[in-house]
């Protein structure tokens, strides 16, 4: 089974985020990143499944500025045999369709069995990219994967619903998996893994090559929620506060 | 091991004293590969998955914890960065099993356990021993199969390791060694399976020999837990030999060259303490910066205070040091490595010829770096007030942890000796033209001052360094010259001209690393850093080398060299006040140690 993986390079879990500049995207010049969690489990997910079925291709592919790089090295160092880097220098600047057209346009030729994606990204966290690119590939797709089960031709996985339940379905290959976070154990890049994912082969490709196409929806202003804290001080006698306190909450407030 | 990849060019043991050194001179956290980011991630990463959820069980000795996390980083090859991959290691750069004694530097007990194991306690094999007893013993400390321990020190037999008690005398049939004696404060002794153990052959000194000791041996008996001051977590023990029959092909590298394994792997251990303390240094300034941001007084978070943001500078600027001092020994003994691979032929002998080559710096960088995190600590606790002194607090832990750096690995007070002295058997040896340097700087200084201006953008770093190492030359010159042979019974004169030494080794580090920032236009906090600590350190120098020459000389000759003095630590104040500000902001906006 060929297994393609897409992942994106975020922001670190701990980091101090500041806006930049022009107030449209993160400062950042002084961050460190790391692999989308979620990314990171359909990472997992994808070896897994090329261990138990003991035969096939895992593929990780990142559309990303250059710095990205080390994400996609960290992909091999766990196992992936190769990888696409999408060169793309300011992914924040497209939208989900933008991106998935790209996606698309580097997985077309690979014609992978299944493409497996985090259900988000921890920056944007808008949850479209998979869901575009399955349609885009006119391949079958679901979300919020907690598990995957090979079958011939096909695959069964388990959904994620509300309030505790599953929905298990089985789905025609080729498919897109949105990937939940937390359904396997992570491994890590081994020191052997690091030093063996030099050999692999990593390709790039420019996003300008690609048929990609302007963006329809962009980031106009990025801000932090404003901190409202506002004190007012009620005079009077006991009786005289409780009763301007009772006509506030109801009336201003809307909690009674 | 593959050679780092910025190459530095080679230069001597103690010659920094000498030769101004310039920016790509400097090996550097800047100069690390793709490789040596991800393994610096994968340690940080084990680190937050493994160690830190058990630190209360590791802390608490709950049985087998430790160890299992231990076995677990091998699984990782964190335990084998630099054994060959013949014996199942990783083959990697020194550089890298420095940036892994960084990032497992957050937790002083769990790093014991790690580098009792992995450092000491497998050095001595991969350095000295045999292909069989590496294929029977260093493959599996690699595989974290077994557990390595360094059995050394004695109750009677500390500093003065060779004092040493335990005895190993061969048995009438010849086949086995038999060892009596008893080892004190060794890391790891609770739970080794094999200890690399010291001891003299027929009691006689010139036969001080190491052995293979497993702990099945029948005789072999660890002590109880001792009761520590920090690193609580850790195990330390007393190793009891009572008759034990060691077989003869056990003996590690060469009877009666015992003390040459200690040193060297001492050496090693010197030189791992400087990224230890970084890493240590920066959780801890993390920590702080954190409190300081959220903790409120007087209506303002203290991260607003000029004395709370004066010790977070403080602390980030030590730390600066030490990792500047640390990665460029790296870069220095690397350099000596070009090409080398554990294949050639001589391949050990060589490798540690490269490492000794250095002793003096090692001892410098160990002394350097205790002293910095001790520092830090210390501060640590009191940006925490007294929150700092309860042990709900993590820098409560730190800093008793932080206080054994400055004793193990051979004291600060050996090593200030050790420092000084190597660099006068240096010179004594023609390898370090010493006494020529001084000659051509005394020169100098009859002459009278010179009264060039530089007036370029480093002009001042530059002067402030040159004059640091001029002021140890000085104080050298005087030194000899007032005792001769005898100079290195004077242990208070000796300390003085390690601390000038380490000083000005540590300013052309700050400094070199600060311009190579700027080059690469990252270097605004570096250069602040670097303004604050040349002159602050020239402060101290100016102290330690009145002092000194004051000890070593007399009348006008005394008067003499303090006017020399006077006119080396001459230097142009800087708003240290507002440097240390800026430093302090960019960590408090960071919420940790950032440049």
């Amino acid at each position: 089974m060929k297994i393609i993986v897409a992942i994106k390079q975020v922001p670190a879990r701990d980091s101090q985020l500041r806006l930049n500049a022009a107030a449209k995207w993160i400062d950042d010049s002084d961050l460190t990143f790391e692999i989308n969690e979620p990314d990171a489990y359909a990472l997992e997910e994808a070896l897994q499944l090329k261990e138990k079925l003991g035969t096939g291709e895992v593929v990780a592919l990142c559309l990303g500025p250059e710095r990205a790089a080390s994400t996609i090295r960290e992909a091999l160092a766990k196992g992936a045999d190769r990888a696409i880097h999408i060169v793309c220098e300011q992914p924040e600047a497209l939208d989900p369709l933008a991106i998935a057209k790209l996606l698309a346009a580097a997985v077309g030729p690979e014609a992978p069995d299944l493409l497996l994606t985090g259900l988000q990204s921890d920056d944007l966290g808008s949850g479209q990219t998979g869901v575009i690119l399955a349609e885009l590939l006119g391949a079958s797709h679901a979300t919020i994967i907690m598990e995957v089960q090979p079958q011939a031709g096909a695959i069964r996985v388990k959904r994620e619903l509300e309030d505790g339940w599953f929905q298990y379905i089985t789905m025609p290959l080729p498919a897109v998996l949105t990937i939940q976070s937390g359904l396997n154990r992570l491994r890590y890049a081994t020191l052997m893994g690091i030093k063996k994912a030099k050999t692999k082969e990593l390709r790039t490709l420019e996003a300008a090559a690609l048929a990609g196409g302007a963006p329809v929806a962009t980031l106009d202003k990025v801000y932090l929620p404003d901190r409202q804290k506002q004190t007012l001080m009620i005079e009077g006698t006991p009786k005289e506060q409780a009763a301007k306190l009772v006509e506030k909450l109801k009336f201003e407030m809307r909690v009674l | 091991m593959a050679a780092i990849s910025v190459a530095v060019p080679k230069t001597k043991g103690g010659a920094f004293l000498l030769d101004a050194a310039s920016p790509d001179h400097l090996y550097s956290p800047e100069d690390f590969t793709e490789d040596h980011q991800a393994v610096a991630r994968t340690t940080d990463d084990f680190f937050r998955q493994e160690v830190e959820p058990n630190l209360e069980a590791i802390l608490r000795h709950e049985p087998g914890v430790a160890v299992r996390i231990v076995k677990k980083s091998a699984e990782l090859g964190l335990t084998a960065v630099t054994v060959p991959e013949e014996y199942g290691g990783m083959e990697m750069d020194m550089v890298s099993s420095m940036i892994v004694a960084e990032g497992l530097a957050k937790d002083g007990s769990y790093a014991n356990w790690h580098g009792a194991h992995a450092g000491i306690g497998t050095l001595p094999l991969l350095l000295f021993g045999t292909h069989a007893q590496r294929e029977k013993y260093l493959t599996r400390l690699a595989k974290g199969e077994i557990i390595g321990a360094y059995a050394l020190t004695e109750p009677e037999a500390g500093s003065d390791s060779l004092a040493s008690k335990t005895t190993a005398v061969l048995n009438s049939e010849g086949t086995h060694y038999v060892l009596n004696g008893t080892k004190m404060w060794i890391s790891n002794g609770g739970e080794a399976d094999l200890y690399t153990v010291f001891a003299k052959i027929d009691g006689a000194k010139e036969k001080f020999t190491a052995f293979l000791v497993e702990r099945s041996y029948p005789g072999v008996k660890p002590g109880q837990e001792e009761k520590k001051m920090g690193v609580k977590g850790a195990s330390t023990t007393a190793i009891f030999l009572d008759n034990v029959h060691v077989p003869v092909e056990n003996v590690l590298g060469e009877i009666g060259r015992g003390h040459i394994i200690a040193f060297n792997v001492l050496n090693l251990g010197r030189l791992k303490l400087g990224p230890f303390a970084v890493g240590a240094s920066k959780y801890v300034i993390g920590l702080c910066a954190k409190y300081a941001n959220d903790r409120r007084a007087f209506g303002k978070a203290i991260g607003e205070f000029g004395m709370i943001r004066h010790k977070l500078a403080e602390m980030s600027i030590r730390t600066f040091a030490t990792e500047s001092i640390s990665y460029r020994m790296a870069g220095m003994i690397e350099a000596h490595l070009e090409g080398w691979t554990p294949r050639q032929e001589n391949a050990w002998p060589t490798y540690l010829k490269a490492i000794e080559e250095f002793a003096a710096e090692c001892s410098f960088v160990k002394v350097f770096a205790s002293e910095s995190l001790d520092y830090v600590v210390d501060e640590g606790v009191q940006i925490h007030g007294g929150n700092g002194f309860s042990a709900e607090y993590a820098v409560e832990k730190h800093y008793r942890d932080s206080r054994i750096n400055r004793i193990w690995e051979g004291t600060n007070e050996i090593n200030r000796l050790l420092g000084t002295g190597t660099l006068l058997k240096r010179a004594q040896r023609g390898q370090l033209p010493l006494v020529a340097a001084v000659q051509k700087l005394m020169g100098e200084l009859m002459a009278g001052p010179s009264f060039e201006t530089d007036s370029s953008e480093w002009a001042s770093e530059i002067a402030l360094v040159a004059n640091a190492k001029k002021v140890t030359l000085l104080a050298l010159g005087a030194a000899y010259q007032r005792f001769l042979a005898n100079l290195d019974q004077q242990q208070e004169v000796m300390a003085g001209i390690a601390d000038l030494a380490m000083a000005a080794f540590a300013m052309e580090s700050v400094y070199l690393r600060a311009r190579k920032l700027a080059a690469l236009g990252r270097g605004e906090i570096a250069a602040a850093m670097s303004q604050v600590f040349l002159r602050d350190r020239m402060q101290a120098i100016e102290a330690t080398g009145k002092t000194v020459l004051a000890a070593c000389a007399e009348g006008d000759n005394l008067r003499a060299s303090l006017t020399f003095l006077k006119r080396l630590t001459k230097y142009d104040p800087v708003n240290s006040i507002a440097l240390r500000q800026q430093i302090a902001l960019r960590v408090l906006a960071a919420e940790r140690y950032a440049l």
